[in-house]
């Protein structure tokens, strides 16, 4: 049997090709998908946020209009200081930066779109999850490193096909990025046939999303079978990194939920183009046109096909952060992590919780009020593994001897991200809170810091910890204390701030200022704050990519463990030979993932292929 | 249990090793100690298996829309007659009968039969292509039979769900034909017969909730035959 396997292993061992294309380009070697995966993230990061940075602009342009329209109102027309302000009211209408309330909601879409799909996505998984399950777990590659290759394509194309939508007649698509029907689901929304909004971009962006599902499942695949069947010698399930889990019940996730996204997009595309009628309700009139003469179809279904799988996949954008920050608290507090079999299984608790609360985001559908609230004790029920993680969290490092590098800093703030997030969860979970706030930035405000920020910051965490070991420098630590900071602080502002003015009733996807009471000082001055922290906040991502840069020029020479941690990363070069391992040797394994501070121990960390009798037999038992 | 004894407490541990050892240190045969499939079986295997609980799923998802917007029609439409039960029975045996073949092919295979295992493949591709024809022909009637106007929720449902099980099908189809060719011309081993042939069971039994659900339960069978 040992054979055997041994045998089935060495298939794998496969020579790097000597052609750059095939070797850089369309590679089958799980470290450079990892790391197109991971520069596709980034350039999506960046245009995503600019989209954001463009409609705050135009917020707060609109904020200052209706301020001085209240004004103009007091005004005698024809005064001079009455057509000083007209003209300002006008310049500011013409500003590069103003949108129609169309355009609006298109950018409102790619924005969200963007960033849900090529970037919360893409990089947990596909960029950090392809270079480093394989090597975690002590494997030479994913199991199928051509299917690895064809989901990278994929998602490209995927990213390409969105992409387009900006540039088709009729723009960007402007139905969010939930695409809810009856909107998405006509094509001349706007009586203007394939010219309007809703017309080709639409199609392309459910086209987008469906490769994006087959890229997706072909991953999700390769990330299962790694991590159950490649696991070398000794990494039994329990002596994996919390990473590994986190990884593997994403993978499941993304296997079992995309599956329905693909029938909610391939139905969508259906009543598009091919004149089913899943989504459209009969007696809909769009441009004075009847479109359905029977009794049609209900934009429901699509919303409970499109949770089913929502729901998951915000899961999908945050589990693998909470892997990574349970392995950096652990690492950087130089103590084993708190409870990890607890971990293990709250991991698994939230990814099966996460298929039965879709319901929690159509509270407002009209749903009976006793299916809500069965939603909604679920929703709650999902505190309990999260808390259990994060109180293991700080049981991690409580009484630690805590190295404050940058690594650890982006994880702490992963951890104040997700609970501030949570908090604002617990709200929303409630059917009845819910119905008040649902149409308000406190939603905004609430996904942004949890599935948004914090999912970024577990982003940050892996680039900054990991970089040493994909390149062979350091990355700057004064620059990227700096960019924590000015990032951490800009994102609580920004979107605590969006959980005030839902508060207060500002409603969400709106482009300009219908009510008397938004365009209050208060309200305005709510806009100007977001608006200009958000315009802090994105700058200070430059000193991200400087980092970047310059580290990779000229940073610090990393050894092959620079952060003195355990897992098999870090026992090969950095970076690593083709082969993961030197020769393609695989190392085998006799500790657990967190030996930190192991009583009589040599050193303060125990790696885990050190021999068995690096671990004392007078220490106590691991986890 | 001697194995893993011996793995962490060395010769020189203290005794207090052995008192805690095993307990913690995980046993060497255990199929998932690792360096070794623990379901042992092929990697390609377990891969399928996972692509067959993604897609059930999906034609779960399907059913599942058909279900809410029949449920939601209280006079939903029987469409089918005796002659449509009578055809897509027809199918139904055809595509059953190529689930057979499909086994009787990877029997072949497994046992080293070469040939033998390639001819009931294409047997099974052929039974495939057969289901595709007549399911083909099926359509081109409904079609022509289709009122004017905006299309009936039923048959948005008789499209999609039996659209996406044909493009099953067709997959299937091209799939078995090509590693029936690989697998004669000596490229292949008999595990990829073998997980072809799992693809190919998974169709069928799709089918098999298709057929009920959306033929048997739109069938008014006083109609007759005719249409």
């Amino acid at each position: 049997m040992s054979s055997e396997a041994a045998a089935e292993h060495a298939v794998h061992v496969h020579q790097a090709p000597t052609n750059p294309i095939w070797r850089y380009v369309f590679s089958t070697d799980h470290k450079v998908i990892g790391i197109q995966y991971w520069i596709l993230a980034l350039v999506s990061a960046f245009v995503g946020m600019g989209l954001s940075v463009w409609f705050r602009l135009h917020l707060l342009n609109q904020g200052h209009v209706a301020q001085l329209t209240d004004q103009l109102s007091l005004l005698v027309e024809g005064s001079a200081d009455y057509n000083a302000i007209k003209a300002k009211i006008d310049a500011l209408q013409t500003a590069w930066y103003h949108m129609e309330p169309s355009q609006y909601l298109g950018i409102l879409t790619m924005h969200g779109t963007i960033l849900v799909f090529m970037v919360l996505t893409t990089a947990p998984m596909g960029g950090f999850g392809n270079y480093f399950l394989p090597i975690q777990v002590g494997a030479l590659d994913m199991a199928f490193p051509r299917l690895n290759m064809l989901s990278f394509w994929l998602t490209f194309l995927s990213f390409v096909t969105l992409m387009a939508a900006f540039f088709v007649p009729g723009g960007s698509p402007n139905a969010g990025w939930t695409g809810y029907p009856p909107l998405s689901a006509v094509p001349d929304s706007q009586g203007n046939g394939y010219q309007g909004p809703g017309g080709w971009g639409q199609d392309l962006w459910v086209l987008s999303i469906a490769i994006f599902c087959f890229a997706s499942l072909v991953g999700a695949i390769n990330f299962i079978v790694t991590t159950l069947d490649l696991r070398t010698k000794g990494m039994t399930l329990m002596r994996m990194p919390l990473t590994c889990w986190a990884w593997f019940v994403t993978a499941i996730l993304a296997l079992l939920s995309f599956a329905v996204l693909l029938v909610a997009g391939l139905l969508l595309l259906l009543d598009r183009n091919l004149g089913t009628s899943f989504y459209v309700p009969g007696d809909l009139f769009v441009s004075n046109k009847l479109l359905v003469d029977h009794k049609g179809g209900s934009p429901l279904l699509f919303q409970h096909l499109f949770w089913f799988f929502g729901h998951p996949e915000v899961y999908i954008a945050i589990v693998p952060g909470m892997g990574l920050a349970s392995h950096l608290l652990s690492s950087f507090a130089r103590k084993p992590v708190f409870g990890y079999r607890a971990m293990v299984y709250a991991i698994f608790g939230i990814g099966v919780l996460g298929f039965f609360v879709w319901g929690h985001h159509m509270f407002q559908s009209g749903m009976s009020p006793y299916v809500a609230v069965a939603f909604s004790v679920m929703t709650m029920v999902v505190g309990v593994p999260s808390a259990i993680k994060t109180f293991n969290w700080l049981g991690t490092i409580w009484g630690g001897n805590i190295r404050f590098q940058s690594p650890m800093l982006y994880a702490l703030g992963f951890v104040s991200l997700f609970v501030t997030g949570g908090i604002g969860g617990i709200f929303l979970g409630q059917n009845a809170v819910d119905i008040y706030f649902h149409d308000t930035y406190f939603v905004v405000g609430h996904f942004h810091m949890i599935m948004g920020v914090a999912a970024i910051f577990g982003m940050f965490a892996g680039t900054v910890y990991w970089f040493p070991k994909v390149t062979g420098k350091m990355m700057n630590e004064p620059l990227s204390q700096a960019h924590f900071w000015c990032t951490f602080l800009g994102v609580n502002v920004i979107f605590i701030v969006m959980h005030l003015m839902g508060l207060e009733g500002h409603p969400r996807r709106y482009s300009g200022f219908a009510f008397e009471f938004l365009s209050s000082d208060y309200m305005v001055r709510m806009h100007t704050i977001v608006t200009h922290t958000a315009i802090f906040t994105a700058s200070a991502q430059v000193l991200f990519l400087i980092n970047l840069v310059y580290s990779l020029a000229a940073g610090k020479k990393a050894g092959d463990n620079p952060w003195e941690s355990t897992s098999l990363e870090w026992a090969t070069t950095s970076p690593p030979p083709f082969e993961n391992f030197k020769d393609g040797v695989l190392p085998e394994v006799h500790h657990g993932p967190y030996e930190y501070s192991v009583p009589d121990a040599a050193k303060d960390y125990i790696m885990q292929h050190d021999p068995p009798e690096a671990r004392p037999a007078t220490a106590p038992a691991p986890h | 249990m001697s194995e893993a004894t011996a793995a962490v407490a060395p010769a020189e541990a203290a005794p207090a090793a052995a008192a805690h050892g095993p307990a913690h240190a995980p046993a060497k045969d255990d199929p998932w100690y690792g360096g070794r499939h623990p379901f042992a079986i092929d990697s390609k295997k377990f891969g399928m298996w996972l692509f067959i609980a993604s897609d059930s799923i999906t034609f779960a998802a399907i059913l599942f829309a058909y279900t809410y917007v029949r449920l939601s029609d209280p006079d939903w439409p029987l469409v089918f007659n005796a002659g449509s039960v009578a055809l897509s029975t027809l199918m139904t045996f055809v595509l059953l009968t190529s689930s057979l073949t499909m086994v009787l092919g990877v029997a072949a295979a497994n046992a080293g039969k070469r040939k033998q295992a390639a001819l009931w493949t294409f047997a099974t591709a052929l039974g495939g292509l057969a289901f595709i024809v007549i399911h083909a022909w099926e359509w081109s009637h409904v079609i022509h039979g289709l009122p004017e106007g905006p299309l009936p929720l039923m048959w948005c449902a008789f499209f999609t769900a039996t659209g996406m099980h044909m493009l099953h099908v067709t997959v299937g189809f091209f799939y078995l034909t090509i590693v029936g060719l690989a697998y004669l011309g000596g490229k292949f081993k008999p595990i990829d017969i073998e997980v072809a042939g799992l693809y190919w069971h998974f169709v069928d039994l799709v089918w098999m909730f298709v057929f009920p659900m959306i033929y048997l339960m739109s069938t008014d069978m006083t109609k007759g035959f005719g249409h």
